[in-house]
C-alpha cells in the first residue's frame, strides 16, 4: 500500500506526532489572543521550553518531569512579556519580538554542554497488542502520551472557551476590555494569567521537539515552529478544533516533505524544505482574503490602562 | 502601592533619557549575568564598552565599529519608517539575504569583465533584490489583508534556503575545488566594495548609512510622506480623513525598508563578508529591530544606536576571545537591552503616583 515509497498509514501516524509542538503552542497562543493579547514571543518561549525540558529530563531521568520543566520554563519567560505589557504597558509587538530574540539567546547560552546527549525517551503509552493492529493501530494507539494530551487539551480548551464562565470572562476581556473592566474584572490580571498559560503550552510544545521529535539539544532547534504556530492561530480563526486541523495539515506537509526527501524525489531538497513556509503563507492568504476582521478578537494587541 | 497616571503630553525629558537609562540598567543586569557565569563583571563591561574605543587595539577596532554599524543603521532606518506607521516588517534578514544574492549574482554574471559601471549596477540590483522580497508581504497585505509580520518572517526561512542553494549551487565558485561559497569579491576589483580609506573601516555601506540617516530625517520632519507616516501611526482614523492611502503607505514603507536591507546585504557581501556563503547572514536584520527602538525610531537616534549596538558586537567578540565569554551571552545582553528600553519607556507616557488609600 505504498505510494511512491510513502506508506499512508505511517504518514498519518507520524504527522500526528510531528504536529504536537505547533499544536500545543498554537492552542496556548489562541487563548492568549482570545484574551486580547498578541504575544509574538512564541518562538522564544518554545525554545526555552525545549531547553528547560531537555535539562530537567536529562538531570532527573524522567521525561514526564521534563515536560513539566518545559512548561515552567516557557511560563517563566512569558512572565517577562506579561510584566512589560500588562504592568509597564509596553508595545506588544515590540515586546514579543524582544522575547523571541532574548529566548533564542538564553537557550543558546544555557544549552552549552548539553549537545550530543540523548534524553530519556518518551515511549508509546498503550500496550503493543493495540498498537500492532493493522491500520488503526499505528494511527490511534501507537503514540506517546503527549499526542493524546495535546488532543485532550484541544477538547478542554474548546469546552472552556465555549461553555464555561472562565471562557466567557477571557473572551469578554479580549473583545472589549473597557466593558470587562466596568463589570469589575481585573483585565490585566486575567491577561497575565492567560499569557502564563500560553507560555506553559509553548514551553511544553518546545520540550516535545527536544525530547521526542529530534531528540537531542541543538541550537535553534525549534527552527521557526513558533512563528508557524502564530500563523496557525490566524488560520484557525482562534478556534481550538480548527487549530488542531491546521496543525495536522501543517504536520502532514512537513512529514510528506521529509519523506519525499528520503524517498529521493526529483524535486531538489532545498525546494522541499521551503515548502512548509510557502504553504503557510499561501494558507494565510486564503484565510485572510476578502474578509476585513476575519474573526480576530476586537481588542487584540491593545493595552489596557484603567484610568479609574 | 504605586499606580500609573497618564501624562497629558509625553514627557520630553524621558523621551531622550530612556535610551541611556536602559543602557545603564542593561549594564547592571548584564554584569550580574556575567558574574553568575563566573566572569569579573567590571572587566567584561570594560572590554565591551571601553576597549574598542579607547583600548590597546582601538586603532583597528574603531574601524570594525563602522563595519558593523553600517548595515545595522541602514536596515534600522528602513524598519523605523514602517514601525512609525504601524507596519511591521520583521523579515529584514530575508531581504538582506536576497539583496546580497541578487546583487552578487549580477556581479558574478559578468565576471571577469572590468568596468567602473559594474559596482553601481550591482548596488541597484541589491536594492532591487531586497525591495522585491519585501514587496511579497506588502502586496499580500494590501491585496489580501494578510498579516505582514508572519509573511515577512516566513520569507526569512525561504531566503535562507535560497542562500544555501546559491552557495552550493547556482552561485558556487567554479574554481572553488568543490567547497561551498561563491567567488570572493576581493579578487574581483570591479565589483569589490573596498575600504575607501585604508584601515578606517569605512566602505560605501557606511557612507550610505550616514546619508540615509540624514535623508530619512529630512523625510520625516520636512516632507509630506513623513507626515503621513507619523499620522498613520499615531492616529489611523485621522490619517484616513486626511486622505492617506493605507495601501500606498504599506507599499512605500515595506519597499523602502526592503531596499535598504538589500543594500546592506550587497555592501556586506562585496565588502566585509567577501562572498556568498551558507552562513553569510549573521542576524543583522533582527538586531536592527533593537537598533530601531533604541534610536527611538528617529533616524538620527538610530545612527547613534547603531554605533552602540556595533560596540556590543565588537566588544562582545573581544570578550569572547580574551575572556572566554560565549557569543550567546552577547545575544542575551542585546535582548535585555530591548526589554529595559520597553520597560523604561512607560515613563514617557505615564508617571508613577503613590496611591494613598485610593482603592
Amino acid at each position: 500500500m505504498d505510494f511512491g515509497g510513502i506508506n499512508p498509514v505511517i504518514l498519518i501516524a507520524t504527522l500526528m506526532a510531528s504536529a504536537v509542538p505547533i499544536l500545543m503552542a498554537a492552542l496556548g497562543e489562541a487563548v492568549v489572543e482570545r484574551a486580547g493579547v498578541l504575544n509574538l514571543g512564541v518562538e522564544g518561549m518554545m525554545i526555552i521550553g525545549a531547553l528547560g525540558g531537555f535539562i530537567v529530563a536529562v538531570e532527573t531521568g524522567s521525561p514526564v518531569l521534563g515536560f513539566v520543566g518545559g512548561a515552567v520554563a516557557g511560563a517563566l519567560l512569558s512572565l517577562i512579556f506579561a510584566l512589560l505589557t500588562q504592568v509597564f504597558l509596553a508595545n506588544q509587538v515590540a515586546t514579543g519580538l524582544a522575547l523571541t530574540l532574548f529566548g533564542l539567546g538564553v537557550s543558546s547560552l544555557g544549552g552549552q554542554g548539553y549537545n550530543g546527549i540523548k534524553p530519556p525517551s518518551t515511549t508509546q503509552l498503550l500496550p503493543d497488542a493495540l498498537a500492532d493492529l493493522p491500520v488503526v493501530g499505528p494511527i490511534l494507539f501507537g503514540h506517546d502520551w503527549m499526542v493524546y494530551f495535546s488532543i485532550l487539551m484541544t477538547a478542554v480548551l474548546w469546552w472552556v472557551l465555549k461553555s464555561t464562565r472562565i471562557g466567557l470572562i477571557i473572551r469578554a476581556v479580549g473583545e472589549s476590555h473597557e466593558a470587562a473592566h466596568a463589570l469589575g474584572y481585573k483585565v490585566n490580571r486575567i491577561r497575565l494569567m492567560c499569557i502564563a498559560f500560553g507560555g506553559a503550552m509553548a514551553g511544553m510544545g518546545g520540550a516535545y521537539v527536544s525530547l521526542a521529535r529530534v531528540p537531542q539539544w541543538v541550537d535553534g532547534i525549534t527552527a521557526g515552529a513558533g512563528w508557524i504556530a502564530l500563523a496557525i492561530v490566524v488560520f484557525a480563526s482562534w478556534k481550538p478544533w480548527r487549530v488542531l486541523i491546521g496543525a495536522y495539515l501543517f504536520g502532514g506537509i512537513t512529514v510528506l516533505q521529509l519523506n519525499l526527501q528520503v524517498a529521493g524525489s526529483a524535486i531538489p531538497v532545498e525546494y522541499l524544505s521551503m515548502a512548509p513556509y510557502l504553504i503557510t503563507i499561501l494558507v494565510l492568504v486564503i484565510m485572510s482574503a476578502g474578509r476585513k476582521a476575519n474573526g480576530a478578537p476586537a481588542a487584540l494587541g491593545q493595552n489596557f490602562h484603567a484610568s479609574r | 502601592m504605586f499606580r500609573l497616571e497618564k501624562r497629558p503630553t509625553p514627557s520630553k525629558f524621558w523621551l531622550y533619557a530612556t535610551p541611556p537609562v536602559a543602557v545603564i540598567l542593561t549594564m547592571i543586569a548584564g554584569g550580574i549575568l556575567f558574574a553568575a557565569m563566573g566572569k569579573n563583571p567590571f572587566e567584561v563591561i570594560r572590554t565591551i564598552f571601553w576597549d574598542p574605543i579607547f583600548g590597546e587595539f582601538a586603532f583597528y577596532l574603531r574601524g570594525q565599529l563602522l563595519v558593523k554599524a553600517g548595515p545595522l543603521i541602514l536596515i534600522a532606518i528602513g524598519l523605523a519608517l514602517g514601525f512609525r506607521a504601524g507596519i511591521w516588517n520583521i523579515g529584514a534578514e530575508g531581504q538582506y539575504i536576497m539583496g546580497a544574492i541578487v546583487g552578487a549574482g549580477v556581479g558574478l554574471a559578468v565576471f571577469p569583465t572590468e568596468s567602473r559601471w559594474i559596482f553601481p549596477v550591482m548596488v541597484v540590483a541589491g536594492a532591487f533584490g531586497g525591495w522585491a522580497w519585501a514587496m511579497i508581504p506588502a502586496i499580500l497585505k494590501t491585496r489580501f489583508n494578510t498579516n505582514e509580520i508572519l509573511v515577512s518572517l516566513m520569507l526569512v526561512y525561504v531566503a535562507e534556503t535560497i542562500l544555501a542553494k546559491a552557495s552550493t549551487g547556482f552561485l558556487k565558485n567554479p574554481e572553488g575545488m568543490g567547497f561551498p561559497g561563491s567567488r570572493n569579491f576581493s579578487s574581483y576589483p570591479a565589483a569589490q566594495n573596498a575600504e575607501l580609506i585604508a584601515g578606517s573601516g569605512l566602505h560605501w555601506g557606511g557612507v550610505a548609512a550616514l546619508v540615509t540617516g540624514v535623508l530619512a530625517y529630512i523625510l520625516l520632519t520636512r516632507h509630506q510622506a513623513g507626515f503621513q507616516i507619523k499620522l498613520a501611526g499615531q492616529a489611523p482614523r485621522a490619517a484616513r480623513f486626511h486622505g492617506v492611502n493605507p495601501a500606498r503607505l504599506v507599499v512605500m514603507c515595506m519597499g523602502i525598508s526592503g531596499a535598504l536591507a538589500g543594500l546592506a546585504g550587497l555592501f556586506e557581501v562585496t565588502g566585509p563578508a567577501g562572498q556568498i556563503s551558507i552562513d553569510f547572514n549573521t542576524g543583522y536584520g533582527f538586531t536592527a529591530i533593537i537598533v530601531a527602538f533604541l534610536g527611538r525610531l528617529n533616524p538620527l537616534g538610530i545612527v547613534l544606536a547603531g554605533f552602540l549596538m556595533a560596540l556590543t558586537y565588537v566588544g562582545g567578540e573581544m570578550a569572547a576571545t580574551n575572556l572566554g565569554l560565549p557569543d550567546a551571552a552577547i545575544q542575551v545582553f542585546q535582548g535585555m537591552l530591548l526589554f529595559f528600553l520597553l520597560a523604561v519607556d512607560v515613563l514617557t507616557n505615564y508617571r508613577f503616583r503613590l496611591a494613598v488609600g485610593a482603592h
